[in-house]
Parts: structure tokens; C-alpha cells; sequence
């Protein structure tokens, strides 16, 4: 075989220079910056002053650890909701046949060929006060607090701590669904909805759903099944998709702007306005930096478990190979 | 085989869910009052549909000039950004996928990490770039962010499709005696043209229809089409010439996606 004179040194560096050096400049080098900004004070005049700690001192007020919190809330509880309907959906999906998986899994990414903003701007106009949504949203507040006082005291202590629920009756005049929290939760469902069922669906597809009739055969119940059997078949999908939503959910902050207003502020939304309307860089640094660390936690977590996942595969695949050697070797 | 109506049942929700936003688009463009963007007058009476909102579109009327400026801009962008990303995506994904060494690690991580970063974070780490060099944001600002984040999406893409690629083609050009940039062009660049289109309409589609990115490195008044929407406020008074601007857009969509089904479909093409 003659030496390909392409693999040479200097092509290497030729062909990667282009890529590697516009992600160097415009991504990792605005990385750094962003981490050196946050050891700077800001001016008056909204410049980035000295080097100094007093924005991770200044970060401990009040209002900071509780927009994090509200952050990792809702984007746990987007993620929630896309996963328990994706499951279904996706497993819907996988057992058709190959025509109709086809078109259905293309008409769940099909809404992403009309702008973004605009599909938010529809939502907003079919939340408005005088809307049939707002009905549906005070009656699904009525059943809550129903379902709240029926709870046991712990648990409301509980829900109420975590900032899942309150004390205050419903006042319809007050609750409106436009600037609260249930209508970004709700239109974060909608816009992150198809990113959780491509990746399940992906993984179902490839399920030999023979396993579900055994089980079945065996005795167990469809609900049953589905949980021990199907479940666990797909954990790798259902880590994707967990991914999938809960990191652009972080993220998030168009929809809280349109549809939160002052009710619903996350960390995005104070990322943009500590940079573009107070003009304090280094506060807007440090707030992004807080989202960085948010955002690699469970990407961390999550390739660990996939690696240990897959150690353990591993361990039960040559635990099988030596019983399998030993067993042949005896019988010979 | 047992059927799951349960599951079925929530797909169907689902579906529903997903494309009654996208079908209010279609109707919200024919609101005859744009103010309280509603069918019925102040004493609850049906005003009807109307066009006047697609009459002031093609007619370029003033009232709409800010919404059609911005939408050619976004166009602009999205064609330069997509032609960029192509280019430098398709040399990156040939240097992943031919060396291997320390320095392609360091690439790749450069490569994959902008793909799981919250858009936010990469709009905010630019306009820091821009803050710290001193740099007034406008068109090129906007230009240079969009490729920063549409290149990933390419390479992934390419390196899809170099997966299946037959090594041994490009030797075989070698040894009969072609150059390296006679091979590129006559030998890779052909087999790898899917895959640089598929990326290539991914990059477009992204970079259109971007806003968080945008609206941190967009500097005063230059506005994509996006940014531009998203800063129109309740009161905007011609917020259905956007629905109805939209509802020309999924059209056209719909029209090429159809044409490049039925172009696809075409025997004689899908024999070759």
C-alpha cells in the first residue's frame, strides 16, 4: 500500500486549522473570558472594573439562590412531564408498522418548520385572560388545592418548602395563566416535547418487543410489564431524552420572558438583564458560570452512570464467558 | 398482537397538543383587529376573516417594512452562515475522521461541547468577546455567532456520513495517480455532498430561526426576524402580518419538502 500523503503532518494542521481555530476564538477563548470576568468588580457606567471577589461575594443575595433554585424547579418539572408522555408516545409509536412509524415520527418534528418565537406568540395569544385556556387553568387550580388539603401535613410542609405548591386559596380574579409559572411549564412541555420522544423512540424502536409478550404469557400485568420490562430496556433513550430536555430547559429563557413575565424570573432571564439592561458584565459572568456548573452536574452524572452501566455489562459478560468455559471444559 | 389503546390515546393528545399552536398560526393571520387580536368586535359580534394582513406583505406596505427588512436579513444570514459552516464543518469532520491523535482529541472536545451548552451561554461568552475587543454588534456579529454555533451541527452530520465511507477509494485514487486536491474534489467531496447538504439545511434551519444567540450580539436596530418578533410588545398593532408572514413560510416549506418527496419518489431518479 503506498503512504497516503494526505495522513502527513502538515495537512493534519491544514485541515483542522479552520474549525479548530474559529471554536478556539469564538467558543473556548469566550469561555475563559466569561470565567475571568466574574473576578472582576463592575463600574457605575457599566464598564468591568479592577480584579476583586466582590461578585461572587455580591452573588449571595437573596434574590440570586433563589432564581438557581426556581431554575433546576421547573426545568425538573418540564422534564417530568416530557418524559411520562414521551414513554407512551414513543412506544406507540415503535409497535406500528414501518409506514405509518415513519410518517408519525415525522409529524412529531414537523412544528419545528414554523418559527420558534412565533409558536411561542401563538401560545401567548391563546393564553389571553379571555381565552377557553384560562377556564381550563382554574379549574385544574381548583382540583389541586383539592388534592392539596387532602394530603397529610408533612406533605403539604414538604411541597410547600420546595416551592411546589401554597397555602394561599385560588382566587380566580388574580390567577391568570398568562405570567405564571404554568404557562411556561406548559409551553416548555410543548417546545421540548419532541426532543424527549425522538431519543426514546429511537431506543424502542430497537426493543424486541417479544420480551412484553412473554412477560405477558408469564402472567404479568400490561402496566407491570411496561414498567419492569420495557422501562428498563430503553434506559438509554430515556437518559437522552432526560438530557435532551432538562439542559435547553436550564437554558430557557425566551419563554419565561413572553409568557412569565414578572412572575417567573430564571436565571436566564437575569443573565440578559444584568448584561443588556443594568450593563453589569460581571454579575451576568458569574450567573452564566452558575448555569455552566448546572448544566455539567448532570452530564457528569449521567456519562457516570453509563460508564458503570456499562463496566457492569462487561463484568456479567465475562462472569457468563468463564462459567460457560468451565462448564464446557468439564464436560469434555 | 395486543394493541395498547392507552398509548395510542396519548399520542394522539400529543400530536394534537403539538399542531393546534401551528394551526392558530394559519387563523391568527386572518384577525381583522390586530389590537385586541380577536374575531369579535367590543359587542361580541363575528367580524369575519380577512387578507388584509397578506395584501400589506406583497404590497410592502410601510406598516410591515421593519418585519420585511428583518426577515431579509435573517435570510442573508442564515445563507452566509449555512455556506460558512458547510466549509469549515466538512474540513473539520475529514480531520476527525482521518487522524487520531492528541490533537484531533482537543478538536472533537472543541467540536461536541458547543452542542451541549445552553444557547444562552454561548450568546453571553460572545458578547463577552465583543465587550472585551471592543467590537460594535451588528450584522457581522450576528454572522460570526451563527456559524460558531451552526459548525457543530455540520460536522455531526458529515461524520455521519464519512462512517460508511470507504477508506480504500481514497487510496485507490492515489495509486492511480491523482493529487490531493483532484481526489478531494473528483473522489470525496461527491460521496460526502449528502452529507454536507443534510448538514447544510440543518445549519439554515437553526440559524433562522434563532433568537437567544441573536438577541445578545445583535447591537442596537439590526434585527433578525426572530428578535424582531420576540421585541414586538403586546400593543403591537400588526402582530397578524407576523402570523401570516409565518403561514407563507410553512407553505413554502411544505412545497420543497413535497417537491423533493416527489423528486425523490421519481422512479427514474430513484433507480440511479
Amino acid at each position: 500500500m503506498t503512504k497516503n500523503p494526505l495522513r502527513s503532518r502538515p495537512t493534519e494542521w491544514l485541515v483542522t486549522a479552520p474549525s479548530f481555530l474559529w471554536l478556539l476564538l469564538f467558543f473556548a477563548i469566550p469561555a475563559v473570558i466569561v470565567l475571568a470576568f466574574t473576578f472582576h468588580g463592575h463600574t457605575a457606567n457599566g464598564g468591568v472594573g479592577d480584579w476583586s471577589l466582590s461578585t461572587w461575594r455580591e452573588l449571595v443575595d437573596p434574590d440570586y439562590p433563589a432564581i438557581v433554585w426556581n431554575t433546576l424547579r421547573l426545568s425538573f418539572e418540564v422534564t417530568v412531564w416530557c418524559i411520562v408522555l414521551a414513554l407512551p408516545c414513543a412506544y406507540a409509536i415503535a409497535r406500528m408498522n414501518k409506514r405509518w412509524r415513519a410518517i408519525v415520527a415525522g409529524s412529531i418534528m414537523l412544528p419545528f418548520w414554523t418559527s420558534f418565537v412565533v409558536r411561542v406568540f401563538a401560545w401567548k395569544t391563546m393564553l389571553h385572560p379571555d381565552g377557553w385556556l384560562q377556564a381550563c387553568y382554574l379549574t385544574f387550580l381548583q382540583v389541586r388545592e383539592w388534592l392539596f388539603d387532602w394530603l397529610p401535613g408533612f406533605l403539604q410542609n414538604a411541597l410547600v418548602f420546595v416551592g411546589f405548591a401554597s397555602r394561599a386559596p385560588v382566587d380566580p380574579a388574580s390567577s391568570t395563566i398568562l405570567d405564571s409559572e404554568a404557562a411556561v411549564v406548559l409551553v416548555s412541555v410543548y417546545s421540548f416535547l419532541p426532543f424527549a420522544i425522538m431519543p426514546i423512540y429511537t431506543a424502542a424502536e430497537k426493543f424486541d418487543f417479544a420480551l412484553l409478550e412473554a412477560a405477558r404469557d408469564l402472567g404479568a400485568k400490561s402496566f407491570y410489564a411496561f414498567r419492569k420490562i420495557f422501562v428498563p430496556g430503553i434506559r438509554q433513550g430515556i437518559v437522552s431524552a432526560v438530557l435532551m430536555v432538562f439542559i435547553p430547559a436550564i437554558g430557557s429563557y425566551v419563554i419565561p420572558q413572553m409568557l412569565g413575565g414578572t412572575n417567573c424570573i430564571l436565571i436566564g432571564n437575569k443573565i440578559f438583564m444584568r448584561a443588556m439592561q443594568n450593563r453589569n458584565i460581571p454579575h451576568a459572568s458569574a450567573l452564566a458560570t452558575l448555569m455552566a456548573v448546572s448544566v455539567l452536574v448532570p452530564l457528569a452524572l449521567a456519562m457516570w452512570w453509563k460508564a458503570r452501566q456499562n463496566a457492569r455489562d462487561r463484568r456479567r459478560l465475562e462472569a457468563e464467558t468463564a462459567r460457560l468455559t468451565v462448564t464446557q471444559g468439564g464436560a469434555a | 398482537m395486543k394493541r395498547s389503546f392507552f398509548s395510542v390515546a396519548v399520542l394522539a393528545l400529543v400530536l394534537a397538543f403539538l399542531y393546534v399552536p401551528i394551526l392558530l398560526v394559519v387563523v391568527y393571520g386572518f384577525i381583522p383587529n390586530g389590537v385586541s387580536m380577536s374575531f369579535f368586535d367590543s359587542s361580541g359580534r363575528f367580524m369575519g376573516f380577512t387578507a388584509k394582513w397578506y395584501g400589506q406583505i406583497f404590497g410592502g406596505a410601510a406598516s410591515v417594512r421593519a418585519l420585511l427588512q428583518s426577515f431579509w436579513l435573517s435570510l442573508t444570514i442564515a445563507a452566509l452562515a449555512t455556506l460558512v459552516s458547510c466549509v469549515i464543518g466538512t474540513t473539520a469532520a475529514l480531520a476527525l475522521h482521518r487522524w487520531k491523535g492528541r490533537l484531533q482529541q482537543i478538536h472533537h472536545a472543541l467540536v461536541y461541547t458547543p452542542l451541549i451548552m445552553p444557547d444562552i451561554l454561548i450568546g453571553i461568552s460572545l458578547l463577552m468577546l465583543f465587550v472585551a475587543c471592543k467590537v460594535d454588534c451588528g450584522f457581522w456579529t450576528i454572522l460570526i455567532a451563527h456559524v460558531t454555533f451552526c459548525v457543530s451541527y455540520v460536522v455531526m452530520t458529515v461524520l455521519a456520513r464519512l462512517q460508511d465511507f470507504d477508506d480504500r477509494i481514497v487510496e485507490a485514487a492515489y495509486d492511480l495517480g491523482a493529487g490531493p486536491w483532484f481526489t478531494f474534489f473528483h473522489v470525496e467531496l461527491p460521496i460526502l455532498l449528502p452529507g454536507i447538504v443534510a448538514g447544510g439545511l440543518l445549519a439554515f434551519t437553526l440559524s433562522i430561526d434563532d433568537v437567544v444567540i441573536t438577541s445578545f450580539v445583535n447591537g442596537a436596530g439590526t434585527n433578525t426576524f426572530p428578535t424582531y418578533v420576540s421585541s414586538m410588545t403586546k400593543h403591537s398593532r400588526n402582530l397578524p402580518a407576523v402570523f401570516a408572514l409565518s403561514t407563507l413560510m410553512l407553505l413554502f416549506t411544505c412545497v420543497l419538502v413535497g417537491l423533493s418527496k416527489l423528486i425523490a419518489g421519481h422512479p427514474r431518479v430513484s433507480r440511479r
